[in-house]
């Protein structure tokens, strides 16, 4: 199992905030083709590794490597660059634009032509036909992408947020809660999504507090605890209840039985 | 391109205001002869273009979920600016008027950067900046009123007759104002990226738009369109005065919202504040044939804000 493809890879991150330290060392692995759950109680330090692998936070101490090579976020928009793609949590769309503007936002395609590129004029028929294509590819049933995305359903809404991270991503997605608040069967439409992104080769790491749709849909699952990784496990062969148990402190990774660990 | 492919308001928020609109003008007829006439609506376009074209710029800040409470005394300031340089310091009239329109922008350029990097609210910005702007005009001006003005800054007040119609050429540089931006909203990156900004800031910063430098941009553009203003309000008083844009304040906001743009930003077009203008136009100018005083006017105006702001948020609520 260790010899497999590594695509991205952390090792030793810090993060201090003035005394608190969210992140003590922590390691990381995904490896190609994954769905990576992190799972961890509030202040395991879920969130400030994943602001550190997109970019958002910059690690005070360690290194991270994607597809071997050491890279040094300063933004989000740095690691977007090198085709990283996170979803944030309720922060993914713009309600009354369409489906086909959202998929786009911030990366609109202009028009040929000297006159088109000094106005920035945008072209929206092939921005409706990429859409189209996109959205297909995936096998995602929404009907029409001029549609506002506030007359999608939570799930459908979520679908397109997840939809732009894979159409653009080249190595990673990176997903937060994207089942959060929504009801069981708009949650299995967007897990039902997310396994076709991995299927289609794109690595996938998932943050959630939601256990059932973690060990439907992960590989392998990262429990982060105290500012580091307590263990990966794999869903398969581990129960629930000692998944939490690890997470929250009631049970030691080393009492667990080895074909658990993954 | 057909347009239907991209977003529309609801029917009833784009119907509103032409409902209204017909409303109002069946209202005056019934209430004065002289309302119905080629004349009077003539004139009516013409007293619309001032603050028409300020609603431009406010359409373009309230799309970002701003307000500009300022853009009456930067157009005023902006006008004092271009008669007083051509007037009293003998510039060439032409560099004037681009001169009233950078002090324009110069106000536009500190409301951006303090909504930006202060992160301070548009509407205490503005509102400081609006009294800021009415001092510098009273100021500068010394409370008076500037006359003999040269020739190329009362252009745009000159009309050409058709039949009984009379339109002056600010009314048509006020209406290809209108085309033009409401293309750039609908067709461009930057146009597209200022409803974005409005829908959802913290969405659009993070698929990487520099919403900050969106917001700036609009609130230097929309204060370039006050300069405008200034410059066809100087047109059509024929005198730079330093009381101007009291009441456009308020009108051209009563426009935006009157036209369907919501205060809550990111939805709206451009070309209802021209219906709202004209909205507006047609109860100044129907009250004033009916004889109502003008301080009734205000009070008109304020209830029409108020009811068009109202009638934004009931309409809103329904459609979810």
């Amino acid at each position: 199992m260790s010899t497999q493809t590594l695509v991205m890879e952390a090792r030793g991150l810090v993060k201090r905030y003035g005394q608190v330290t969210a992140l003590d060392g922590v390691d990381f692995e995904l490896r190609a083709g994954e769905i990576l759950a992190v799972i961890g109680d509030n202040g395991a330090g879920k969130s400030s590794l994943i602001k550190a692998l997109s970019g958002a936070t910059i690690p005070d101490e360690g290194e991270i490597k994607l597809d071997g090579k050491v890279i040094h976020f300063k933004s989000p928009a740095d690691a977007r660059r090198e085709g990283i793609e996170t979803v944030y949590q309720d922060l993914a769309v713009a309600p009354a634009m369409t489906i086909a503007e959202n998929l786009f936002l911030g990366r609109e395609i202009i028009k040929s032509g000297f006159f088109a590129k000094l106005l920035r004029i945008i072209d929206k028929n092939k921005m409706l036909e990429e859409s189209v294509a996109r959205m297909n590819d995936l096998k995602v049933g929404i009907r029409s992408m001029t549609q506002a995305v506030e007359t999608l359903s939570g799930g459908q809404r979520q679908c397109v947020a997840v939809s732009r991270a894979a159409a653009f991503a080249q190595h990673v997605v990176i997903l937060d809660e994207p089942t959060a608040a929504l009801g069981v069967k708009e949650g299995n439409m967007v897990l039902e999504l997310i396994r076709r992104v991995r299927d289609k080769g794109l690595p996938v790491i998932l943050i959630s507090h939601n256990m059932p749709h973690v060990f439907e849909i992960a590989d392998r699952i990262h429990i982060a605890r105290l500012g580091k990784r307590a263990c990966v496990v794999n869903p398969k062969t581990i129960s629930m209840s000692d998944t939490v148990a690890v997470m929250t402190g009631a049970k030691r990774p080393d009492e667990l039985p080895a074909e658990c660990l993954a | 391109m057909s347009s239907s492919k991209f977003p529309k308001l609801p029917p009833v928020a784009t119907l509103g205001p032409l409902i209204a609109l017909v409303l109002a003008v069946g209202f005056f007829a019934t209430q004065s002869d002289r309302f119905l006439s080629v004349q009077n609506f003539s004139l009516i376009l013409q007293q619309v273009m001032v603050v028409g074209t300020i609603a431009i710029g406010q359409t373009l800040i309230i799309l970002t979920a701003g307000i500009d409470l300022s853009c009456g005394m930067v157009m005023a300031l902006g006008g004092i600016v271009m008669t007083k340089l051509a007037v009293g310091s003998g510039m060439n009239a032409y560099l004037a008027i681009a001169c009233g329109m950078l002090a324009c922008m110069a106000f536009g350029l500190v409301n951006g950067l303090l909504v930006t990097r202060v992160k301070l609210p548009p509407f205490i910005v503005t509102l400081g900046t609006m009294n800021i702007a009415f001092a510098i005009t009273q100021l500068y001006s010394g409370a008076q009123t500037i006359t003999d003005l040269p020739p190329a800054m009362t252009f745009f007040g000159s009309t050409v007759v058709f039949g009984n119609a009379a339109i002056n050429y600010g009314t048509v540089f006020m209406v290809l104002m209108y085309a033009l931006v409401w293309w750039g909203l609908r067709d461009t990156q930057p146009g597209r990226h200022v409803y974005a900004v409005g829908n959802n800031p913290e969405a659009t910063r993070l698929t990487g738009i520099a919403t900050d430098r969106v917001l700036l941009g609009v609130y230097v553009l929309a204060a370039a369109f006050y300069g405008l203003a200034a410059l066809l309000s100087v047109a059509r008083t024929g005198v730079g005065d330093p009381n101007a844009g009291q009441t456009e304040n308020l009108d051209a906001i009563t426009a935006v919202v009157l036209g369907g743009t919501s205060l809550f930003g990111g939805r709206g077009i451009v070309l209802g504040s021209l219906l709202g203008a004209v909205i507006v136009g047609v109860f100044r100018n129907g009250l004033t044939l009916m004889g109502v005083p003008s301080v009734y006017q205000v009070l008109i105006t304020g209830v029409l804000v108020i009811l068009a702001v109202a009638t934004d948020q009931l309409s809103r609520k329904g459609a979810r």
